[in-house]
Formats: structure tokens, C-alpha cells, sequence
């Protein structure tokens, strides 16, 4: 079995609205992905098209997609996990791929969140947990998370203001990200006076809705040959793993278990270790989701996570640097877009060609990308 | 003619400020908490203990369950005020979403009348059922 790159990223601009349908959205990640591979629509063997549902009206916009990109009638797939979508496209088309059963697949992940109201949009997210048992107790992403937040600050003993200097980093690196829908610096003392959404989170340690999308192009190594791409991006390692919906059946509130598992996989099947990972995305929705990651992926010690942010290991300066293109708070995050955005990043980290973002001369990097509240976690390990 | 239309079976609907399905087999949690009482199910065949009920048992395959009572006092996991709300909820804010850890189980749902300033990760509270203003139930955590 030969083995699977990456051979073309593209993303369109993250914004709070975008002017157009969600097609034309699509199109603006295909055209960049498309132009940077330099193929054409009659090169991609199969589609996978990632978003989640009820933000638009589209139903089935896979067969929607493929019609209006140009990629009919080639078989056309939809992949949906909530925020992680896009990279469980990821694991989908590395599979489709190194089975043989195709050589090239494009990987689209869209959301267009603009068209229903904020809290409309938070009733939506809440209803990607336990409909039954928890939404009629008025559940919404940012109080998850701020439960999670809760138990870690207090069993580590760790500050909203370690919170914060995630959100800092964040904001520092939107600045530089041309496709980041926030550009705006922020200080500690705005972040920790801001408005309390569910606490012990505030306005600042939440990431914002926004419309965007991501393309991703995987093929063979023959097809790598054959396209004569010259700097192809080896995906080296695709863990996922699933967690109980509810609340309830969690035995663990100060890191989430998929991304430990997820980690452990990709690790494995990349045969390397968190030591060797050069740069890193990771699922940011929220500052204390980044503060776990540190630790799930192995970055830091349990409770630890908190040195590193304060010693400022996780800038592009540092030992492992993190989400330098803004990350979630900064870029925004459409969620269905969001693991492609993710993805993107850290390949053209891998290439050299992410600008002011660019980190030295990375060899291996990593995408944490999780869907829901931990409900499901990917983490995908792509190298040189 | 001569079909008789069976009724279908919607108690569930009453479960929450706002439900978001209507029909599960197990609905008599609703009579349970109308009288009162919080209950989950344990699994005749297994044993195994589930909260929130189920009407399956995922371990041994058996749908033969009984109910039990959630009864005594329960560990503060965590818990989080909300400032802001999802539609449906604005009238309620703010309000705490908790967990409650019995040992066998655990509990997700609404801080009662506890101040939010006096609730701590850690402290004891109670499983209680609950009549809500717009004539719906739920349960809540209150001091013991």
C-alpha cells in the first residue's frame, strides 16, 4: 500500500456573513484548493462534503456540492460530526484513498451560520448534545465547556487569567491571518473584565459563529507522480474516537477522553510521539478546550498546560507552538469548515508558505479537531 | 371503520422548559416525577444502573428493566451559570447547569434555589422533582 498526501488546501475568507448561498461559499475553499493542487474537476475520483445540519435549509448538500464544483458524477459523500466534520473528511478520504478504491478525493467543509440568529445558533449547538435528557434544561455549547472549565480550575488550581492568555496568543496571531474573521489585539485586562457568558467563561474566552469554507484535496502516491506535485503533505496518522453524549456517562471533567484516545492512535500509526510534533492546531471553541488539548495531546503534563501558556512555549517562538494562524477565537469557527481550516494551516506550515505565521522549518504537524463537547475527537498527524 | 385509532402516547413533552421529543418508553419517569420522585432504571438481567433511564441495556441486550429511585445526597461535580441563553430559555437567565455524582451514577440537570455564590465544587446536594411556571416538570439540585 502506497502511502496518501495531501496535495491541495484552500480556504475562502471566515466572516460574520457572508454575501452569497452556501454554494458559492463552497466554491471560494474549491477554487483555491483546486488552483494550488493545479487539477482539474475531471482529476477528482470522489467527493466528501462536511457541514452540519440546520444552519441553512439545504438537506443532502453533498449531491448540491459536487453539482455546482463540477465533480459530478464522480460518487459524492456526506460526513457530518458536528465542529470535527471536516476532519473526520479527513479519515474518510485517507481511507477511501489508501484502500484503493479511489486516488484522488476532495474534501469540502462549509457552514453558513449567518442565516439564523445568535441564539437560535445556540440552541442548535445545544441540541448536538442529548436532546432528550439535557436540552430542556437549556443547554448551549459555551455552558458545557464553562462545566468543563469549572472542574479544571479547580482541581489544578489554575487562573481565568492562564484562560485568557490563550485568548491573547489567539488574538495576537489573528492579527497576522489574512482569512481570520477577528483581527482585532486584545490585552489580559479586556479578556478578564469582559461580560460573563456562562462562568467562569467570559465574551473572550468564546470563539464566534461565523460563514466560511475549507477545501482539502487527498491522493495516492502514484497520483502524487502523476500530478507532479511538488510538495506533497503525508498524512502519517488519522486517530478518532466517540464519547457518551450525556453528561452523565462522563467520568472525566478536566480533559476530554476522545482526544487522549484519538492522540494515542494517531500517534501510533504515525509511529511517532507528542515530542516530535513541530506545530499544532488544535479545537479552540473555547480557551479552556485549548488548555486541555496541551495536556490530552501529551504537550504537557495533566494540570500543567498552564506553564506553558505562561512561558510562552505555545507561540511560533516557542517549543510547541499552537493555533498560530488565530486558532478557533481568532479565525472564527463555521463549523463544518473549521478541521479544514485547521488542516490548511498546518499544511502550508509544512511547506513553508504560511507568511508571517510560518514557524521554523517544521517537520511534522498536528490537527485536534473536536466535534461537539468532546462528543467526538479526531486528531490527524501530517508530515513532510 | 371498526380500527380503533390508539392514542398515541406523548408524555414526555411535558419533560423540561422547553421538550424536544415526545415519545420514549420511558415516559413513566413523567408519572414518577409528578408524584415526585426521580427515578432511573437498573437492567433486571445485568444489573447495570442507568441515569437518565433507559429502556435498553446496552451490556447484556436485555429491555427488561425495573426502576429505582434516586434517593439521598450527591457529589457537585461541576457546575456553570448561565448569562445567556438559548431561545426558549432567555426568561430563566440566569440559571446553573450542574452534575451531581451519586457513585453508581450520575446526574445532569438545574441548580434549584441555591445562590450560585454558595455552590462549590465538591458539596452535597439533592436530586428533587420539580413543577415549573409554564406547567412543565424537571427535576433540580438543592441543599439537602
Amino acid at each position: 500500500m502506497g502511502k496518501v498526501a495531501i496535495i491541495g488546501v484552500g480556504q475562502s475568507a471566515f466572516t460574520r456573513s457572508y454575501p452569497g448561498s452556501i454554494r458559492e461559499l463552497a466554491f471560494e475553499a474549491f477554487k483555491e484548493a483546486m488552483s494550488d493542487a493545479k487539477i482539474q474537476g475531471k482529476d477528482v475520483d470522489a467527493s466528501v462534503v462536511c457541514s452540519s445540519p440546520e444552519y441553512d435549509k439545504q438537506r443532502s448538500p453533498a449531491g448540491v456540492m459536487a453539482e455546482y464544483l463540477g465533480l459530478t458524477p464522480g460518487p459524492t459523500f456526506y460526513a457530518e460530526t458536528l465542529c470535527s466534520s471536516s476532519s473526520t473528511g479527513l479519515k474518510l478520504a485517507y481511507s477511501l484513498v489508501k484502500s484503493g478504491l479511489h486516488d484522488c478525493v476532495l474534501v469540502l467543509g462549509f457552514q453558513k451560520m449567518s442565516e439564523i440568529t445568535s441564539a437560535e445558533s445556540q440552541e442548535r449547538m445545544g441540541r448536538g448534545a442529548d436532546i432528550q435528557w439535557e436540552s430542556p434544561f437549556g443547554t448551549m455549547m459555551p455552558a458545557y465547556y464553562a462545566m468543563y472549565a469549572r472542574a479544571y480550575l479547580d482541581h489544578y488550581g489554575v487562573t481565568e487569567e492562564d484562560l485568557a492568555r490563550i485568548r491573547v496568543k489567539a488574538a495576537h496571531y489573528g492579527a497576522l491571518n489574512p482569512k481570520a474573521g477577528f483581527k482585532k489585539v486584545v490585552d489580559l485586562p479586556t479578556c478578564l473584565t469582559a461580560d460573563p457568558v456562562a462562568n467562569p467563561l467570559k465574551v473572550f474566552d468564546c470563539c464566534a459563529n461565523a460563514d466560511g469554507s475549507s477545501c482539502f484535496i487527498v491522493a495516492s502516491e502514484q497520483r502524487v507522480k502523476d500530478f507532479g506535485i511538488k510538495k506533497p503533505v503525508w498524512v502519517l496518522g488519522v486517530g478518532a474516537a466517540s464519547a457518551p453524549v450525556n453528561m452523565a456517562g462522563r467520568d472525566l471533567f478536566t480533559g476530554l477522553k476522545v482526544a487522549q484516545l484519538a492522540s494515542q492512535e494517531a500517534y501510533k500509526m504515525a509511529g511517532i510521539g507528542p515530542k516530535q510534533v513541530n506545530v499544532a492546531e488544535v479545537h479552540d471553541c473555547f480557551t479552556i478546550a485549548e488548555m486541555m488539548a496541551y495536556e490530552n495531546l501529551g504537550f504537557a503534563e495533566p494540570g500543567q498546560g498552564k506553564e506553558l501558556i505562561r512561558a510562552k512555549e505555545t507561540y511560533a517562538e516557542g517549543s510547541i507552538p499552537v493555533n498560530v494562524d488565530g486558532g478557533l477565537l481568532s479565525k472564527g469557527h463555521p463549523i463544518g469548515a473549521t478541521g479544514g481550516s485547521q488542516i490548511r494551516t498546518i499544511v502550508l506550515q509544512l511547506r513553508d508558505e504560511a507568511g508571517e505565521m510560518q514557524v521554523k522549518d517544521p517537520q511534522i504537524g498536528l490537527v485536534h479537531n473536536i466535534g461537539g463537547v468532546g462528543l467526538y475527537g479526531n486528531v490527524s498527524i501530517l508530515g513532510r | 371503520m371498526g380500527k380503533e385509532k390508539k392514542e398515541a402516547d406523548l408524555r414526555f413533552n411535558r419533560f423540561g422548559t422547553v421538550a424536544f421529543t415526545a415519545t420514549t418508553k420511558v415516559n413513566d419517569f413523567i408519572d414518577f416525577l409528578e408524584k415526585g420522585e426521580v427515578r432511573g432504571t437498573k437492567c433486571k438481567s445485568c444489573g447495570m444502573v442507568f441515569f437518565p433511564p433507559r429502556a435498553d441495556c446496552h451490556a447484556c441486550l436485555s429491555s427488561d428493566m425495573e426502576w429505582f429511585p434516586v434517593t439521598g445526597k450527591g457529589k457537585l461535580i461541576t457546575f456553570s451559570q448561565l448569562m445567556y441563553a438559548p431561545v426558549g430559555f432567555t426568561q430563566d437567565v440566569p440559571y446553573v447547569i450542574a452534575v451531581l455524582d451519586y457513585g453508581d451514577y450520575k446526574v445532569f440537570g438545574r441548580v434549584g434555589d441555591v445562590p450560585f455564590a454558595e455552590l462549590n465544587v465538591g458539596m452535597e446536594l439533592v436530586t428533587q422533582a420539580n413543577r415549573l411556571d409554564n406547567g412543565q416538570i424537571n427535576y433540580v439540585f438543592n441543599r439537602p
